[in-house]
Order: structure tokens, then sequence, then C-alpha cells
């Protein structure tokens, strides 16, 4: 329908509204997903970053890669939770029997996730400038930087719906971020791959984490980035689209 | 065609194995208040999630303001409304917030003024700050009425709209039933009460075991009640005694 077409954005901008409040009005999101993660970069920095040899004089400069993906990594979590919630409650088919597009439902929460991380990105990034961090990147940097954390969130998202469409309890649709939370610490996010044991190693080389973190660190350490850029985006979009998919498809069986 | 708001024949749906709908049949006249009764499990839900196009049948036709759900789902939402037989509120946001949100999404000029005057008309403008996590069963349940009236809708459909309200809650649950009624909208409701469908309804259609076992006014079902029986009854026969006795015929076959 023409009219339909004409307010999706707008409509689209009702639902981002909606779940933003959502998470402003609940405590619990913001602690998790901005304030633990601050915590574990002070405890990191303050208390274990004595003793863990890096090779960098600068730890936080070190660490604030892999706080960003843990912090979107429990952030997304949220999103599971509030898509089970409304296809639990009546709301989702309010929605679908409205003269709406439907899928702005589901975008909504999409866009919701992109933005609420984005925004407690930042705020980790402005605590990590507090306790030291310095980066020389340029303005393109800085972009390329956000365009994968974006990625990184997006296909996380999509992981998301999945669980949050599929999920036969609640505990279920937040469960399935356990793992991605922990991807980090078997990763270079804290420590350098090259002091663990050969089989973790060969693990934490080759997952996407490794690579998206090396990615970010040289973006905003201005080193070159090499390979791990192009494997970081691969990672990132492959994720995000057999996610996509899967999503899709559970979305299709629930409407 | 004209005079009908929904038309439904044979309709048949099945969840895997459990055939629920067995061909149902029936007529909802525009500007009436139809009442569909059954018990728990007799379809009833199935039947309205299939008229507010959130399910496919998987035989027959249903035709709603004129618009077939299966092909034309779209103009079929322009039209409708659904109150749902769970409270579709969004519990964190406030009661004005939930109205603005679907003001806005039926894209009315003033939400607000729109909230407001469904606020003022459903006694919840003291509570219209207040988040919805607040609210008792009956507020709740109000104001999920009160969303489904945001754009003045031509037909709503309400699923067990009294089901766990005290008596007083009920009561005005059916006062604004019968102000949509007077006002010229359509109403399609289900409910397990029969006295709710004694109270309110112009036609009462009874589903059992997935067809229509009665269809009519509550006088021509009144006449289906055996009449040998109804010399020795003083009172009128209850809706319910009618409805027992033709389920009980209908077992007997
Ligand atoms: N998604 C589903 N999958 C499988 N079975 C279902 C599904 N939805 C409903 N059913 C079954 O179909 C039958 C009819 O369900 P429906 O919800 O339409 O009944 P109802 O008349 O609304 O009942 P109630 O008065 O309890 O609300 C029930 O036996 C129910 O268990
Ligand atoms: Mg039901």
């Amino acid at each position: 329908m023409e009219t339909i077409k004409n307010y999706f954005f707008m409509d689209m901008g009702v639902m981002l509204g909606r779940s933003m409040r959502h998470i402003f009005r609940s405590m619990d999101t913001i602690i998790t997903v901005t304030i633990t993660p601050i915590a574990m970069m002070l405890l990191f920095v303050y208390v274990f970053g004595g003793a863990i040899q890096t090779g960098t004089d600068n730890y936080v400069n070190y660490l604030l890669p892999g706080i960003l993906l843990i912090a979107i990594a429990s952030g997304i979590a949220y999103t599971a939770y509030r898509l089970f919630m409304d296809m639990q409650r009546g709301i989702f088919e309010r929605f679908h029997s409205m003269p709406i597009a439907r899928s702005t439902a589901l975008w909504g929460h999409v866009l919701t996730s992109l933005l609420s991380n984005a925004i407690s990105v930042v705020v980790i990034i402005l605590v990590a400038f507090i306790m030291g961090f310095r980066s020389s990147a340029g303005v393109l940097s800085w972009l390329a930087v956000a365009g994968i954390l974006a990625l990184f969130t997006l296909a996380l998202t999509w992981i998301a719906a999945i669980a949050g469409l599929s999920a036969k309890s609640v505990d279920g649709a937040g469960a399935f971020s356990y793992p991605l939370i922990f991807l980090p610490f078997i990763s270079s996010a804290f420590v350098p791959t090259a002091s663990m044991p050969s089989v973790v190693r060969a693990f934490a080389e080759n997952q996407p984490v490794t690579s998206i973190v090396e990615a970010i660190r040289a973006l905003l350490s201005s080193q070159p980035v090499g390979n791990d850029i192009w494997v970081a985006l691969a990672w990132c979009v492959g994720i995000m689209l057999v996610a996509y998919i899967f999503a899709m498809r559970a979305y299709k069986k629930r409407v | 065609m004209p005079n009908n708001s929904i038309q439904v024949k044979g309709l048949q749906k099945s969840y895997k194995k459990l055939h629920v709908l067995k061909g149902v049949d029936f007529e909802v006249e525009k500007g009436s208040i139809f009442a569909l009764l059954g018990s728990n499990g007799a379809g009833k839900t199935t039947i309205v999630k299939i008229l507010t196009t959130l399910l496919k049948p998987d035989s027959g036709t249903a035709t709603v303001n004129g618009f077939d759900v299966a092909s034309k789902p779209e103009s079929v939402r322009q039209s409708i409304s659904l109150t749902g037989q769970f409270a579709a509120v969004d519990e964190i946001l406030t009661g004005r917030e939930n109205l603005i949100m679907i003001a806005k999404l039926r894209h009315l000029k003033n939400p607000r003024q729109v909230a407001d005057d469904l606020l003022n008309r459903f006694g919840l403008t003291d509570a219209a700050g207040r988040g919805v996590s607040t609210y008792s069963g009956g507020m709740r349940r109000r104001l999920d009425i009160a969303m489904s009236l945001v754009g003045k809708p031509q037909l709503i459909f309400l699923d067990e709209p009294t089901t766990g309200l005290d008596p007083e809650a009920r009561i005005e649950v059916w006062k604004t039933v019968k102000e949509l009624a007077a006002n010229g909208t359509t109403v399609f409701l289900t409910t397990q009460y029969l006295e709710e469908a004694e109270q309110l309804a112009d036609r009462i259609a009874i589903l059992h075991e997935g067809r229509i076992i009665a269809n009519g006014t509550l006088a021509d079902l009144k006449k289906l009640f055996p009449p040998a029986k109804v010399e020795y009854i003083e009172k009128q026969p209850s809706l319910e005694e009618i409805f027992l006795a033709i389920v009980g015929k209908k077992e007997e076959k």
C-alpha cells in the first residue's frame, strides 16, 4: 500500500521511541550494558593490569576494544529480551492488526539496539579517556571504528532476534548471549594470544573477536590494519547475513 | 454484502493434528453487536485471529468490510481494531504514552488531544501519567479497549473483554460496548459468559466442536429450548440452560 510505505520511517520512529523509553526506564539495562563493562575496565586496568604483559605502555588503549565488544554483547541480550516480551504479550498482535507495515515492529528493535549500543559505546569511550586512553586516530579511522562496531552490533542483533523470536522462556531468550560475552576473554582482547596454550591459542586467533579487536586497536593507534580489517568485516557481514536469514524465518513462523 | 461487516463461509483451521475449526459460517451485520460464545478451547480466539489477519485459514473464506482477509489483509486492517484476549498494552509506558503511541501509528493529527479525550472517557485521567505496570486489571483492560478506539475504526474485535474482571469493571466494559454500538461501530466479541452475550449482543452464535451449532437473536435461541421443559420452569430459561441443552443434544448423537 502506498500510504503504508510513505509512513514506514515515521512508524519506525514511533517504535524506536517506545523501546528507547524501555531502556531509559530500566536501571537494570543501563547498569548491565554500561556500568558493568566500565567496572570491568577499572578492574583490569587497576587490579590485573600491572601483571599483564601486552607489550604496550598504555593498557587502557590495549583493553578498550575488547571492553566495547563485551558491552555490545551484553547489550544485545536485552534486545532478545525485549523482543521476546513483545511476542509474549499481546502488543505485537496489536501492531500486526493495525494498518502499518508489519516489519516496523521488528526493525524498531533493531534500530533501538544500534542506537542504545552506540550510546553505551560512547559513554565507555569517554570513561576510558578519563582513565588515560589516548588515540592518534584521525576522523577517517574513527569512522572506520564506528562502522565496524555498528556491523558487529547488527550481526549480534540479528542473532539476538533469532533468540528472542524462537525462545520458549525469558531465560532462554537471554541465555544465548553468555557465550558471546565470553568470547572476548578467549581472544586477544585482554592478553596477547602468544601467552596461551596452543589449542586455546589456535581458537583465539581464528575466532571473530580477535580480528575485530585487532582491527579496532590498529585503527585507534594509527597502525597499519593489514588483513585484520577484512577478516573482521567478513566475519561481521557473514554472521549478519546468516543470522538475518534465520531470524526472518523465525519471524515468518510467528506472524 | 454492503450490510454485512463480516462474512464467513466454510472456515477451517487446524494446528498440526488438532482440527479446531471444521467449517464455520456466520455473518455479522453492520452496526450490530455480535457475540461468539464458546467454552475454553472452542476456537474463539482462532476465529478472531483469522478475521484480524493474524492467522491464515486453511480453507474457506472470510470477508471483513468487503475485503477478503487472505488476499487483501492490508485493506482489512484499515478498518478494524483488535483488543486481544490478553491485554495488549505496553507495561513500561504510561497510560497516556500508550494512547499517544497508537494515535501516532494511526497517523492522527493531534495525538495528545486524542489520548486525553480517551483517558477522560475511560476514567483514566488521574492514572494517565503512571506506568501501566501499576494499573489494576480493570484499568489495564479499560486502557486496552481505549487503545482500540483510537482512530475510530468501523469494526472492533473484543476477545473475552471481561474475563478476569470484577463485576463492577465488567459492567463498565459493557457500558462502553453499548456506547460503541450506539455510535454505529460494529462490535464482534467473544465470551464464555452467557450472561454477557445475553446482555450485549444483537446476535449470538455458539461455537462448539469446530462448528456454529446455533446462531440467532436471544429470542431465536430461546425457541431452541425444548418446549416441553419450559412449561415446568417458572422463570425464563437463561442462555446458560439453552447452551447446555443444545450442547447436550449434540453429544447424544
Ligand atoms: N498456536 C497454536 N498451536 C497449537 N494449538 C493451538 C494454538 N493456538 C490454539 N491452539 C489450540 O486450538 C484450540 C482452540 O484455541 P483457541 O485459543 O482458539 O480457543 P478459545 O475458544 O479462544 O479458548 P479460550 O476460551 O480458552 O480462550 C485449543 O485447543 C488450543 O489449545
Ligand atoms: Mg481465546
